[in-house]
């Protein structure tokens, strides 16, 4: 028998803003598709988790992406986020729906509405992870264990959690570093719709007013080309942008020029800035510490130019070239230049 | 008003070392830091206290050698400094670390609590939410700004990916403060001066009202299953040329994956 009875398939949060799909409701659907197809012999559903009012049209786009089942709860409490309304029907959800595992995004909401269901449920929670798998020695005894692996001490080292004893197993995980599957609108699947049953109406936090932060330049998380500035490379910044622009790409930067002042936060790349994962990083003058490497490890193809033999950018860079940037960034430009008209 | 602050003792981030060889943190020399985002949670509630006359206790769990963090804050101007220690709290997950907060600020009493939105040691920011669920109150995290209090309510700034909301919360509540919202003071004379007389409060178990279960590993669902160092899996080459040579490299290389087009 099942060591734990009725709970079943892998449930993931869609988290929406005014009727807006965030792509890691998406990257984490795609995910779990491979997991469960990594465990045919549990016969294990994936499951979306849709939030809102007026969005059960959106259910659809979520089968799209992979879900084969979504359950909608569509509702006028649940118009704006709240973490009251949100929790309350999150928890009703699981309580009624048991799922074996429950994943949400690990954006400012995700680790706002988790931890609280977390806590009312008993259930254990993991956060801003990077990495899951299934413990597979343990499907042949009817467990799907997590093993969910997350950076801590500021990326310095890693650890992997179980959660062996209660359910639902639930995660936080960081968004992109999971891809998105291509979107298949022959896909079809199961709506649920789920009606919330508030014992307390009053909303006890009130949003009075959103206000856009500015944002300058362009958002470095959706490039596909990045050339990364380091403290080497700030006496050049100007070429590493002219390299960034030939290549139809952006420049981004450690957190040691953005300390300096050279550059904005915004394209911060790291632990503590944003992860990316473009096709091409090209890493300038950058050392490669942890938690710099914590935000673009997962790009496609990494180059590092360094004059350090030594620097720790070498060991996960694809390729890599012990020189001066201030040396090889112009006449990488001019190379471009020419390779274009090749 | 009667505010709570969530303090937490944590290694110095920028200063901790992984060995290599067994792959577990080098703590020793490590300098032990009030974790930033709580720092920023005693300036908010030492602000709201010369505006208000608030009460300010400060409330840690951890070991007993805490107590002299906690004993610095006396000097910055808080009234009160609980430290929650007890073998019987070990190896807290968020899950048991906040039952066992819950229960201390029960005991204590309060109308606004203010943790840190995340320790730089677990980086879970759980700790928070799920304090507020414990006590049955509404929260606010990721707060930069706290733009009014009074005796129902708080008015704050959250700060959230690409927006900011203004968001006002009844009291009780719990809300999560950002480091770099404020510039926390530095310690007064006067209050040093006054520290020296000033004692940290401990609790341990037998003065909450907890059962057992709920505490330490036993009440945590999260087990680490194991630790380890990142490793290297890339392909990597690494080459020593000249500059010119690695212009025409690179070049031909993205030419051939096709980054490079027309
Ligand atoms: C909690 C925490 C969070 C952090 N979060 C982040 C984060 O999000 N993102 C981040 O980037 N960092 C982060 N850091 C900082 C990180 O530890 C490093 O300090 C930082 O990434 C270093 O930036 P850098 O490589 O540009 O600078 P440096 O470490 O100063 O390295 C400069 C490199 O440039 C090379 N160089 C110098 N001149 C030249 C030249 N002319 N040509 C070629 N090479 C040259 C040098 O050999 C050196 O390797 C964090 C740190 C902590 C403690
Ligand atoms: N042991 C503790 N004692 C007091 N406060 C804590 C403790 N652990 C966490 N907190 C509070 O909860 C916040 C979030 O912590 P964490 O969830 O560990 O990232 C911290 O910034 C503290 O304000």
């Amino acid at each position: 028998m099942a060591k734990f009875e009725g709970y079943k398939d892998i449930y993931v949060f869609v988290e929406q803003r005014n009727g807006e799909i965030a792509n890691v409701g998406y990257e984490l659907i795609s995910e779990a598709r491979k997991l469960v197809a990594s465990i045919p012999q549990m016969g294990f559903q994936v499951v979306g988790v849709l939030l809102g009012h007026n969005v059960t049209d959106k259910a659809n786009d979520v089968i799209a992406h992979g879900a084969d089942k979504v359950i909608v709860a569509d509702h006028e409490l649940l118009e704006g986020y709240s973490t009251q309304f949100y929790a309350d029907t999150l928890t009703q959800i699981i309580e009624t729906y048991k799922p074996d595992s429950f994943l949400t995004g690990a954006t400012v909401l995700g680790r706002d509405l988790a931890p609280r269901v977390a806590a009312r449920l008993n259930a254990g929670l993991t956060a801003d992870a990077t990495k899951i798998e299934i413990d597979q020695e343990k499907v042949a005894d009817g467990e799907a264990l997590l093993l969910v692996t997350r950076p801590t001490f500021g990326g310095n080292l890693f650890g992997t959690i179980v959660c062996p004893d209660t359910r639902p197993q639930m995660a936080t995980i960081r968004p992109n570093v999971f891809s998105m599957d291509p979107v298949d609108t022959t896909r079809t699947g199961e709506v649920v719709a789920f009606t919330p049953d508030f014992k307390d109406t009053d909303a006890k936090v009130v949003v009075k007013e959103v206000i856009a932060k500015v944002v300058e330049g362009i958002d470095i998380t959706k490039c596909d080309i990045l050339v990364g500035a380091g403290r080497g490379a700030e006496d050049c910044l100007d070429m590493v942008e002219a390299v960034a622009e030939e290549l139809g790409g952006a420049m981004c930067a450690s957190r040691a020029v953005v300390d300096d002042g050279f550059a904005s936060k915004d394209i911060q790349v790291g632990q503590t800035g944003k992860t990316v994962r473009p096709s091409l990083y090209i890493a300038c003058g950058i050392s490669g510490a942890c938690q710099h490497v914590a935000g673009m490890e997962k790009s496609d193809m990494i180059i590092a130019i360094n004059r350090d033999p030594q620097a720790e950018i070498f060991s996960i860079a694809n390729m890599g070239f012990i020189g001066d940037v201030k040396e090889i960034l112009p006449l990488l430009k001019e190379e471009i230049i020419a390779a274009k008209k090749a | 008003m009667k505010i709570i602050v969530l303090v937490k003792q944590v290694p110095d981030s920028t200063e901790i070392r992984v060995d290599k060889v067994t792959g577990t943190l080098i703590r020793a020399g490590v300098p032990s830091i009030i974790n930033p985002d709580d720092l920023a949670g005693v300036e908010e509630a030492l602000k709201i206290k010369e505006a208000t006359g608030a009460h300010v206790t400060v409330i840690s769990m951890g070991p007993p050698q805490a107590s002299g963090m906690l004993k610095e804050l006396y000097g910055r101007g808080v009234d009160e400094c609980i430290l929650i220690t007890d073998r019987a709290f070990a190896g807290a997950d968020t899950c048991a670390t906040s039952s066992t907060l819950a229960a201390a600020i029960e005991k204590v009493g309060y109308d606004l609590i203010i943790g840190g939105r995340q320790a730089i040691d677990g980086d879970t920011a759980q700790v928070g939410p799920q304090t507020a669920e414990r006590l049955d109150i509404p929260q606010v995290t990721y707060v930069d700004k706290i733009m009014e209090v009074n005796d129902k309510s708080v008015t704050v700034r959250k700060s959230l990916e690409d927006t900011e909301e203004i968001i006002e919360a009844k009291l009780p509540c719990l809300l999560t403060t950002l480091s770099g919202m404020n510039t926390p003071r530095y310690m007064n004379c006067n209050d040093i001066v006054d520290s020296f007389s000033k004692e940290v409060k401990i609790m341990t178990f037998a003065d909450l009202d907890i059962p057992a279960e709920k505490v330490g590993l036993a009440g945590s669902p999260t087990k680490v299953h194991h630790t380890f160092t990142k490793d290297v899996t890339a392909e990597t080459e690494t080459y020593d040329m000249p500059a010119a040579d690695a212009a025409k490299l690179i070049a031909k290389t993205l030419k051939e994956k096709q980054i490079i087009t027309k």
